[in-house]
């Protein structure tokens, strides 16, 4: 990510000069207060708003330049997690996780597979046939980071996925993000919650009022950078 | 392989999205079948129209009186003379033998009057009743039939056939244009339902989007359930029109009021306009729902 700017049509600037560069493996806090630009930052990571200025490349594609109608195929390198966690609602679990495969035209035998793997993975395997409305919210963002995770992306992109969440199921998912973490997936978390940044010392980028402040390597923070 | 197995899940994902939004499917369909029940009766309405204009049209008829001394010759050459000219149907041919006969036919007395008349001294004239194509050009055809040498006199019902050809070509145009608005009204009413319907479906389409699918793959479940909508919404429709106008030609017999106005047979007739009732749903369904995703797979 490079000198990005990014200012909204109405006039209101949200980004500016931002140079950022996060490895492969990572895994990423994002703090700031509200309006700090951090949710901004990463809409333009999976291009659901284009920078201004400047070239942002995730995975070798250089988001600033991709056409609207290739949005898809960044997406497919990606997983998203949000804390409305986002589900079809007339979709049932396995539908939904589903459908992310489906999408890319694999076959069904493969998508069975996958999918049964991965709902494994985050501990639902038992509820494969219920609807999201009928899930509890831990539940429900579990759903969320199957679909995300499902077709192998290099990175995942969360924004604030324990926001809803109590801290025991919080720090559920945490565990499910950790352990995909480890098997390789970039994750970048934006994130409200100060004793998860504290818990879990991983590295973390400060903004404040669209300026990247702080780049902190280890979990260690200051609290007035909230 | 790929293609194909994509489309089926957009064929299966567009059924499934029929049934489980049964609510909105539902104010959809019966939209569509309340309107096209309306189109149906107009369209019923305005070919019964101009059915009965043409039957009208096609009892017009030209009458040629020959001069009572033609030889064969001139009535070949008349009838060569007919046969040429491009505006007229068919034609018979009543020599004045006949003429006498079909007289005699109608009144006793007539009968005994004219019976003594013998073929010398019949004062009556060979007639052509002849049939024309298109109405509008019959005082045209008239005038070219009463240049030929051997004929007396044509008559065809001056004054009075291009005021019935009027009044006819208003009615039409005027049958035509109901039609037609009614469509075009009933048109929009359908596809702004079924827009409305989809756009609260907005944040599942974005949500599609964010999961990885391309923008073609977003709608074609969406148009086909349109398609799909719009096929429901055609049977209520199709259904009173095949059995509603059957029982009402057979109500009335064939007829409305008195025998002059017939009303088209009902075979080919309920079947064409089913089909295009259906053909209309369907299109208008399809056209509905690809606008409104169309408006949201763009960021």
């Amino acid at each position: 990510m490079k000198n990005v700017f990014k200012t909204y049509p109405n006039g209101v600037g949200a980004i500016y000069d931002l140079d950022l560069n996060i490895e492969k493996g990572d895994f990423v806090f994002i703090i700031g207060g509200s309006g700090s630009g951090k949710s901004t930052l990463i809409k333009m990571l999976y291009r659901e708003e284009k920078p201004s200025r400047g070239e942002i490349i995730v995975g070798g594609v250089n988001v600033a330049k991709l056409r609207n109608s290739k949005v898809y195929k960044l997406r497919r390198k990606l997983g998203v997690v949000f804390q409305d966690y986002k589900l079809l609602p007339k979709l049932t679990v396995y539908e939904n996780v589903a459908f992310a495969l489906e999408v890319t035209g694999a076959d069904n035998k493969t998508i069975r597979k996958r999918v049964v793997s991965v709902l494994d993975k985050v501990g639902l395997k038992d509820k494969i046939k219920e609807y999201p409305d009928k899930l509890s919210g831990g539940e429900q963002q579990r759903v969320a980071i199957a679909r995300a995770i499902v077709n192998n992306p290099k990175i995942l992109i969360c924004d604030e996925p324990t926001g809803n969440l109590d801290p025991k199921i919080s720090m559920e998912i945490m565990e499910i993000l950790e352990s995909v973490n480890k098997d390789g997936t970039t994750i970048l978390m934006v994130t409200h919650d100060i004793n998860i940044v504290e818990k879990f010392k991983k590295r973390v980028i400060a903004l404040k009022d669209g300026r990247l402040v702080k780049n902190y390597e280890r979990g260690y923070f200051k609290r007035e950078d909230l | 392989m790929k293609t194909c197995r994509t489309f089926f899940r957009c064929l299966r994902d567009a059924f499934k999205s029929v049934f489980r939004n049964f609510s909105l499917s539902l104010a959809s369909v019966s939209c569509i079948t309340i309107t096209l029940i309306i189109i149906a009766a107009a369209l019923l309405l305005s070919e019964n129209v101009q059915n009965f204009t043409k039957e009208i049209e096609r009892d017009v008829t030209i009458v040629a009186f020959l001069k009572s001394d033609v030889s064969d010759l001139d009535r070949e050459n008349f009838e060569s003379v007919v046969k040429t000219n491009s505006n007229i149907d068919t034609y018979t041919y009543k020599s004045k033998a006949d003429v006498k006969k079909d007289m005699q036919k109608e009144n006793d007395t007539f009968s005994s009057v004219l019976a003594e008349w013998d073929d010398a001294n019949n004062p009556l004239k060979d007639t052509y009743t002849i049939k024309v194509r298109d109405v509008k050009k019959i005082g045209k055809t008239a005038k070219e039939l009463e240049a030929v040498d051997c004929v007396s006199t044509v008559q065809y019902g001056e004054g009075l056939v291009e005021k019935l050809v009027g009044v006819f070509d208003a009615i039409k145009k005027i049958t035509y244009a109901i039609a037609l608005s009614l469509i075009v009204v009933t048109v929009f009413l359908i596809i702004n339902t079924i827009k409305l319907t989809i756009f609260s479906r907005k944040r599942e389409i974005g949500i599609m989007r964010l999961v990885g699918a391309s923008n073609l793959r977003i709608k074609i479940p969406f148009i086909i359930e349109g398609i799909f909508l719009g096929m429901i919404g055609s049977i209520i429709p199709i259904l009173i029109v095949v059995f509603g106008y059957k029982s009402l030609y057979d109500y009335f017999g064939g007829i409305l009021f008195s025998p002059v106005i017939k009303l088209v047979s009902p075979m080919p007739f309920v079947v064409n306009v089913s089909l295009i009732i259906l053909i209309i749903g369907m299109v208008v369904g399809m056209i509905g729902s690809g606008r409104a995703v169309r408006r949201y797979v763009r960021v």
